[in-house]
């Protein structure tokens, strides 16, 4: 599902994030990705979602090798990649059904289908009841969640997370995590960039270690 | 409904949305644009209306045929007859010397001193008027070359020069309101390029993330197209408005003043043909500067994984 093989990032500014980065991600898969601030967690989700190329190294994500995805292929990719921000990135203009239903619209899922979509999305994430409102008459939680929301909507094979659970109280963190194992559960990828060692820990998932941009443990599928 | 047509009606009324949710900004750009299509529309109306005159006055040139003294009338009467026959020739009318004198003693108020002259001191004419097809300045040049090579005639005069004049200083116009639309029109492409410019900008947010879970290019620039394409097209109606209450301001004045100069020239209004000519430009246009820009303005946008 998800390859880097000896991967490496640098900035414009000469700041190396990434060095010589190799681990494999199974389909169906949940896998938490582990590291201090700066050590690399947010570069590599970029290169899974193929907002940055690697400086060296191959990186396959989805059986593709997206050194050699044509710029024109990068929009359908992106489609079948769900992402969750620590900050959510909601558009604040927007119901609650617009911001989930967004995914659907851009990839032109007819409009029954699309309602019916976004209501399951949002009865799984426990906020059926606010899709009219404004993301900023929700609490922090509940934007989170819209964002969860709008990542599993189209029913992605591969979630993408980064820190989803760094605004949220221990309690919705877990039930956040839950929700992530059940879409492990019905087939899907989940690869989770996290610094909440205790949750990491508590769930008992295969950890990727990066410190100072290096592997430090974790590289290899079971 | 297809889902091509779904995507394209969703684009619009979004851009529409936006425009109306935002009256006083969108109602100054439409001014602008209108403004800027108003004045090459107006004058190119003008222009339209003056060539309508000069066409009718290019087809009523008249050639004046005088004979020599001593050539007798049926001899005239025996040319006129020929010119009858001839296809390039509409109309030919016969002006005796008789009939010349008459008119000239009634016209002149020198009735009296005509009288006192001995011998009728005016010449046998054919005035013709060429066919329309033959009014062109070389076929006009021809038949007079070839009328005053007849032995029997004195001098043709052609009484064309000032149709010749207004139809160069109209040509002269056309250009002219070419040239001003051609700038005015690269003025509405500057404009609305540059508000989809500044549009893209204040929506990065959310181009960010329509980028982010997959939309296409297209997808992001279409509301973008669409909302260059109703400014022109609202400018173009505002634009339709300002000429037809121009035209309407001015008719009596210009039709009194045209009167005054013997004139049956009437300011043109304009018509469905003009308000459709106007309305493609005027959508054509704001597609042009929202294309331009918003092609420009997301290649090089890229999206941010922060925000």
């Amino acid at each position: 599902m998800i390859r880097f093989d000896r991967v490496s990032k640098r900035y414009a500014s000469g700041r190396e994030a990434l060095s010589g980065v190799s681990f494999e991600i199974a389909a169906g898969e949940m896998v938490f990705l582990t590291g201090r601030s700066g050590a690399g967690k947010s570069s590599v989700l970029r290169l899974i979602a193929l907002l940055q190329h690697p400086s060296r190294g191959q990186v396959q994500v989805l059986g593709k090798d997206l050194s050699k995805l044509p710029q024109s292929h990068i929009p359908a990719f992106r489609r079948q990649l769900g992402m969750v921000f620590q900050d959510h990135r909601l558009l604040i203009d927007r119901s609650v059904f617009d911001n989930v239903a967004l995914p659907l619209v851009v990839a032109h899922t007819p409009l029954a289908d699309l309602d019916k979509r976004v209501r399951a999305a949002l009865d799984q994430v426990g906020l059926l009841d606010r899709i009219q409102a404004r993301p900023l008459e929700l609490s922090v939680g509940e934007q989170q969640r819209v964002g969860i929301a709008r990542a599993i909507v189209g029913r992605p094979p591969l979630l993408v997370a980064d820190e989803p659970t760094g605004n949220l109280d221990p309690q919705l963190s877990r039930e956040i995590m839950a929700l992530f194992g059940r879409l492990r559960d019905a087939g899907a990828t989940v690869v989770v960039a996290s610094h909440d060692m205790a949750l990491v820990r508590e769930s008992g998932l295969r950890q990727i270690q990066l410190v100072d941009g290096r592997l430090a443990d974790g590289g290899v599928a079971p | 409904m297809s889902g091509w047509l779904a995507r394209h009606l969703q684009a619009l009324l979004f851009a529409l949305g936006r425009l109306v949710r935002a009256p006083w900004a969108t109602g100054f750009t439409v001014a602008v644009i209108a403004i800027a299509l108003t004045l090459p529309a107006g004058f190119a109306l003008l222009v339209e209306s003056a060539s309508r005159v000069s066409d009718q006055a290019a087809t009523a040139i008249d050639l004046s045929v005088y004979f020599k003294l001593e050539t007798p009338l049926p001899e005239v009467q025996q040319r006129a007859a020929q010119l009858r026959t001839r296809p390039e020739v509409s109309t030919v009318q016969v002006i005796t010397a008789e009939q010349a004198l008459r008119q000239l003693q009634q016209d002149s108020g020198l009735a009296a001193a005509l009288a006192a002259l001995g011998d009728n001191p005016l010449p046998q004419v054919i005035s013709l008027r060429p066919s329309a097809s033959a009014s062109g300045p070389a076929a006009i040049d021809a038949l007079r070359r070839e009328l005053a090579a007849w032995p029997q005639v004195e001098v043709v005069q052609v009484d064309g020069d000032w149709t010749r004049r207004l139809t160069a200083i109209l040509a002269l116009l056309r250009r002219l309101a070419l040239t001003v639309g051609g700038l005015l029109a690269l003025g509405v492409v500057a404009v609305v390029g540059n508000i989809i410019r500044l549009e893209i900008h204040s929506r990065r947010a959310e181009i960010d993330i329509t980028q982010l879970v997959g939309g296409s290019p297209a997808f992001i620039r279409r509301p973008f197209l669409y909302t260059g394409a109703l400014y022109g097209g609202l400018g173009a109606v505002l634009a339709m408005l300002l000429l037809t209450f121009g035209s309407l301001l001015l008719a009596t004045p210009v039709s009194q003043l045209a009167v005054s100069y013997g004139s049956h020239f009437a300011l043109a209004a304009p018509g469905w043909r003009e308000f459709a000519a106007l309305l493609a430009a005027g959508v054509l246009l704001g597609l042009t500067g929202a294309w331009i820009a918003a092609s420009r303005q997301l290649a090089a946008l890229h999206p941010r994984f922060e925000s």
